[in-house]
């Protein structure tokens, strides 16, 4: 039996009339890596940010491991904890260096030593190839870069679930190549993840399972060879047809 | 004693000065205590109305909580309201004869003079810090609440620290605002450097050559005073250099600005 991390039922999200996510229903299973793929301003941000609790869902309900989330502070904070978030603006703290920027969240929301928060620190920034680059700030780095330490600062909370918002759409083409390796070898780790992308090639390549996403609601999904290659609806094969040109 | 006095503008300078060299000290004494005292109470008060004023209520938090923290906001709105809408001279009067008819107390003016400078500059401070809250890139709070950091760690570990650095010229500048300030104290009797200086242009009918005393002596007060801010916010700009470290992991060129 696989286990489930995460359930989303009936989930649904208005701003104001404007009705963003209709009733979706989703859920990941430990060791998935999930694409989501599908128009801009389909909903596939929402989507992650109500995962994330960065928003509040309108109504439908969301599980984590069995237990329905809660939207109490201290609840929030700690579910936070172990489902990491890498945004496309990468959201990196101006006011510290790479090193401090992953110690921060691992010694006062983990509550763990400064010696064990920078251990990890180093360690995660190994993994991301910035080690090098420690003591620069934010604002010191390449965009690449930037987004490199800002995966490596999720991952030192050691999450159960990493979800990824486009996290190469802001980077210029040379440096995307860096980001999705590093995502490329956490998949192959085993690490949980969703990821929201428009690199159809990339998401074909290191998905157990894509989705897509079409005005709110979840369209078709299934294996990559199943969704890119034998897509059962229209609108899929439209969306797809425009990668294929570009 | 009239066939001593002196008759030019310069002879009346250097003779008021020697005559009362001591007062004016004395009341640039009580004005750089206030400024100093009013500047550092201010802020503290401004970055505590700034910082209640700009909570984000957590939509999650407590009914309760969410109500106490909107009544708290009009209280501190109103507070900034009124002590920006109208003159410190004004302030200074009301505050020192109004707690005296109303509760019969007799604060000493030089304490209701520092009380009104620092809710004053508190008020203008406040709505800088609200400013300097709002133009730091939302995305950051969004950064540290995705790792799990509560609001008030965000604020306290990311989001304070650099509107702090950010402000620092802001604190200088009004540090010498509360110099120039101050002198409006002298309606309720604080015995500063305008009030001693009306006392001695009165002794003489000098109102020329007292003035013009103690206004060379603000002048040389605020231009050293921002000539050393100057220098001193330099020094906190701090290097723009790193390190990079190379351990190992190779081929990485440095980079340094
Ligand atoms: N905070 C908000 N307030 C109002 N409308 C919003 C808000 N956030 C998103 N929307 C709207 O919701 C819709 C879906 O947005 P969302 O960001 O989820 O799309 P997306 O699929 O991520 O698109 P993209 O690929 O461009 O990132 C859009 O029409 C957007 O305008
Ligand atoms: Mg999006």
């Amino acid at each position: 039996m696989s286990e489930l991390i995460l359930q989303v039922k009936h989930l649904k999200k208005s701003f104001g009339t404007h009705e963003v996510l209709k009733d979706i229903d989703f859920s990941v299973e430990k060791g998935e890596v999930i694409s989501i793929i599908g128009s801009s301003g389909s909903g596939k941000s929402t989507l992650l940010r109500c995962i994330n609790m960065l928003e509040i869902p309108t109504s439908g309900e969301i599980l984590f491991e069995g237990a329905p989330v809660s939207y109490r502070p201290k609840d929030k904070n700690r579910f936070r904890s172990r489902v990491g978030m890498v945004f496309q603006s990468f959201n990196l703290f101006a006011n510290m260096t790479a090193l401090q920027n992953c110690m921060i969240g691992v010694q006062i929301v983990s509550k763990k030593s400064k010696q064990e928060a920078e251990a990890r620190a180093q360690e995660y920034l190994k993994v991301v190839g910035m080690s090098a680059y420690r003591n620069a700030r934010p604002a010191q780095l390449s965009g690449g870069q930037k987004q490199r330490v800002a995966i490596a600062r999720a991952l030192c909370m050691q999450p159960d679930l990493l979800l990824f918002d486009e996290p190469t759409s802001a980077l210029d083409p040379e440096m995307v190549g860096e980001v999705l390796a590093v995502i490329r070898s956490l998949a192959e780790s085993g690490i949980t993840m969703v990821i929201v992308t428009h690199e159809m090639m990339f998401a074909k390549e290191i998905s157990s399972r894509v989705v897509f996403m079409d005005s709110g609601i979840i369209l078709e999904q299934g294996t990559p060879d199943q969704v890119f290659n034998h897509p059962q609806k229209e609108r899929t094969r439209e969306f797809l047809s425009r990668y294929r040109q570009g | 004693m009239s066939g001593s006095l002196p008759t030019t503008f310069f002879e009346w300078l250097i003779f008021l000065w020697e005559k009362y060299y001591l007062d004016f000290l004395r009341g640039l004494g009580v004005t750089l205590e206030l400024a100093v005292i009013g500047t550092i109470l201010g802020c503290l008060i401004g970055f505590l109305v700034g910082i209640i004023r700009s909570v984000v209520v957590d939509p999650g938090s407590s009914r309760m909580s969410q109500v106490a923290m909107s009544v708290l906001k009009v209280i501190l709105a109103t507070y900034v309201e009124i002590f920006r809408g109208t003159p410190m001279m004004v302030q200074a009067t009301v505050v020192y004869y109004g707690t005296m008819s109303l509760w019969g107390l007799d604060i000493p003016s030089f304490a209701a003079g520092v009380l009104v400078l620092s809710l004053n500059i508190g008020a203008y401070m406040s709505e800088s810090v609200r400013g300097a809250i709002g133009g730091i890139d939302p995305g950051q709070i969004e950064g540290g609440q995705a790792i799990g950091m509560s609001y008030a760690q965000i604020m306290y570990h990311v989001i304070m620290p650099q509107v702090f650095k950010n402000l620092i010229p802001q604190i200088g500048n009004t540090f010498i605002s509360a110099i120039k300030d101050t002198s409006v104290l002298n309606v309720i009797a604080v015995t500063e450097l305008y009030f001693a200086a009306k006392s001695v242009a009165g002794t003489y009918y000098r109102f020329f050559e007292t003035y013009f005393i103690i206004c060379v002596i603000y002048f040389i007060l605020t231009f050293t005073m921002s000539r050393l801010l100057r220098i001193l916010g330099r020094a906190l700009e701090g290097s723009r250099n790193y390190e990079l470290i190379v351990d190992g992991e190779g081929n990485s060129e440095g980079t340094n600005v």
